[in-house]
């Protein structure tokens, strides 16, 4: 037990120190950046230009400016931003967190479901042609980039087919199909192309040759038996799933005009909204911080030959 | 013959015939033996072959790279000259009389002549169409390509030299030295690459240069981790230890001993960093924040096609299967290599953070 909380304490120590120097980097690299934040800033005279700065806290010293901003920042405010009329940060994204989440479950939840049976049938039936269909699945799920699937999905259901809306965030589960398949495509090749291969492997052991000798059917067997051992390892595959989802969700929130962090992110990037660029690079760095963390404690609980390295 | 019933009264007078070297080769066929012996990249190269989808693969990949790189040659227009009275007109493909490769289009529920209607003399044709500037899309995709291509291979190449470097080095240094390299990167995976390379973007000029250094910047840590974990496996080889005790410096154990023997997961790991360079430079510019235009690449290319898409579908679809082509291209042989330069490899070179 104190082993665990030596461990546990160890890394929340490495994820705060990581997330400080992340803070820190950014907002040197958006302090350091040429240009102002004012638009039409030759036009303004000096005396003008006094006043919006004293609004916006600017005319303080770089470090004061650090440590107010450190300590805002704990206290869950992200500044204002520069785009949208001084509107918070903060309350800007809030709105925003609910579709990307729902979007990033959905996508999650249908695609590691369906690329799962995928893997688990290719495995049973190996070398016939639905372990063939299976593979060729995954590895054009693979090197298909989400947004041209995404693409392809507007125009073949929205655009020619009129089945579903093509876009906006209006008609419910409706307009969450289109965007969540899109986004499921790669959790769905990832998670079909691993289970094959630990099936394969867990099918081949001897607990599994046990109980197909004792008459147990190959369906039962491949799902109590094999499938809770093969889901074990696919934990691991959780980290680049939720890196690969982030940068999915970019640009198909973009392309479905889904109100979600991810279309503020490319609004802010493409706006020079530094103050909410920095609020969105935290919340993704904090993100994915929280679930590598997650990840490798999660692996330690579920297998237990993998030792906990208090003392490495 | 048996060797338990030998007839065996008195051990020194055993006839020479009776007895027989158990798994020895007669000496006439031991040079068809060592006939059959292969090097490592041979025998790498023998099992690749055997992979249908890997030779596929390669043959698309040499062919691509040859287009693309004769694009100079080959382009049939100025890739960034404008000609709007042309602008917008579907693949005209001589010979070729079937609906959407023959300049019609279907607009309001009519294929339309959209050459006849711009008065395009009947002997000109634009293989790919054109976009909205009348600009020749087969032009653009063939210059696009080699763009998007050479960003894909430099960033690739940097990646493979600082994630070689840096994990060598580390691993070989050990110690303090090491710990803090370790700390280092384990901060560096912690920032998600997509974050990392919309800061450099921004702190940069954009172009093909920051592009190529963001993306390196971005995939350069696991590149880096592999290497040192491989280096510190092989540290602990007889072999390694037996060149330090006979005084070969650090630097020209890892060079001489070490590289050679990580080199098929080195160059495995190098070559699945090409199709992730790819695909985050047209991710890059689809959104807004990678190639500037005029200059093609397949991701600006992709943006206006998307644009127009509901029109003129032709102009995202052409960009579209060129990328996912590659992109298949890419990852079946990057697959094929792995599985024949490392078998055990299998699995292990897909974590993508």
């Amino acid at each position: 037990m104190k082993r665990w909380a030596l461990y546990i304490s160890r890394r929340l120590l490495y994820m705060a120190v990581t997330l400080w120097l992340i803070i820190t980097a950014t907002f040197l690299l958006m302090s350091l950046l040429p240009g102002s934040p004012y638009n039409y800033r030759d036009q303004l005279s000096q005396a003008q230009i006094d006043i919006l700065d004293q609004k916006y806290g600017l005319n303080q010293p770089l470090a004061v400016r650090y440590v107010t901003y450190l300590r805002n920042i704990l206290h869950g405010d992200f500044g204002i931003s520069l785009q949208f009329s001084d509107q918070p940060i903060t309350k800007l994204l809030a709105n925003r967190v609910g579709p990307s989440m729902r979007l990033g479950l959905q996508a999650v939840a249908f695609g590691t479901v369906v690329g799962t049976i995928l893997g688990v049938i290719a495995a049973m039936r190996q070398n016939t042609w639905i372990d063939t269909f299976s593979s060729l699945f995954a590895i054009i799920g693979r090197s298909t980039p989400n947004f041209v699937v995404a693409v392809i999905l507007q125009f073949t259901f929205a655009v020619s087919l009129k089945l579903l809306p093509i876009g906006l965030w209006k008609d419910g589960f409706r307009s969450t199909i289109l965007p969540t398949l899109a986004l499921s495509i790669s959790p769905m090749a990832d998670a079909a192309r691993f289970i094959r291969t630990e099936m394969v492997e867990v099918l081949g052991s001897d607990y599994i040759e046990l109980a197909r000798a004792k008459g147990m059917s190959e369906t039962r067997l491949a799902f109590t038996h094999g499938l809770r051992n093969a889901l074990i390892p696919l934990v691991t595959i959780i980290g680049p799933m939720t890196v690969s989802l982030m940068t999915g969700s970019l640009v198909v929130e973009n392309i479905f005009a889904i109100p979600g962090i991810g279309e503020q992110f490319t609004k802010s990037i493409l706006s020079n909204d530094y103050y909410t660029i920095m609020a969105v690079t935290i919340l993704y760095s904090s993100l994915l911080l929280a679930v590598i963390f997650v990840m490798d404690v999660l692996y330690q609980v579920i297998d237990p030959r993998v030792r906990v390295e208090a003392d490495a | 013959m048996n060797e338990r019933t030998l007839p065996c009264e008195r051990p020194d007078t055993l006839p020479d015939e009776l007895f027989r070297l158990r798994g020895a080769v007669p000496a006439d066929e031991v040079g068809a033996v060592r006939a059959s012996s292969f090097g490592f990249f041979q025998d790498a190269w023998r099992r690749l072959r055997r992979n249908k989808a890997a030779v596929g693969s390669i043959i698309v990949l040499t062919v691509v790279v040859i287009l693309a790189y004769s694009a100079p040659l080959i382009a049939p227009y100025n890739p960034n000259m404008q000609n709007v009275p042309y602008a917008n007109l579907p693949p005209r493909i001589p010979g070729i009389s079937v609906n959407g490769m023959n300049g019609k289009i279907p607009m309001r529920g009519q294929w339309v002549d959209r050459y006849a209607l711009a008065n395009v003399p009947d002997d000109v044709h634009y293989l790919f169409g054109t976009d909205e500037f009348g600009r020749d899309l087969l032009s653009r995709a063939l210059y696009g390509t080699r763009i998007s291509l050479t960003i894909a291979f430099i960033a690739a190449l940097l990646d493979l030299s600082i994630g070689v470097s840096f994990g060598l080095f580390s691993a070989m240094r050990g110690g303090a030295v090491d710990s803090i390299m370790q700390r280092l990167l384990e901060i560096l995976t912690g920032i998600p690459s997509l974050v990392l390379v919309v800061l450099m973007l921004l702190v940069f000029k954009p172009g093909m240069v920051s592009i190529v250094l963001a993306l390196a910047m971005s995939a350069w840590a696991p590149m880096a981790r592999i290497v040192r974990a491989q280096t510190l496996r092989l540290k602990r080889m007889e072999y390694v230890l037996a060149a330090r005790a006979l005084g070969m410096s650090r630097f020209r154990i890892a060079l001489s001993h070490v590289l050679p023997n990580i080199s098929g997961t080195v160059v495995v790991r190098a070559m699945f960093s090409i199709p992730y360079a790819i695909f985050f430079e047209t991710f890059l510019s689809f959104i807004g924040v990678g190639m500037r235009i005029p200059n093609a690449s397949i991701g600006t290319l992709l943006n206006g096609g998307y644009k127009v898409f509901r029109i003129y579908s032709y102009q995202m679809w052409i960009p579209a299967v060129i990328l996912c082509v590659i992109m298949l291209a890419f990852n079946l042989f990057a697959d094929g290599l792995r599985d024949a330069l490392d078998p055990k490899m299998k699995e292990q070179g897909d974590a993508h953070e």
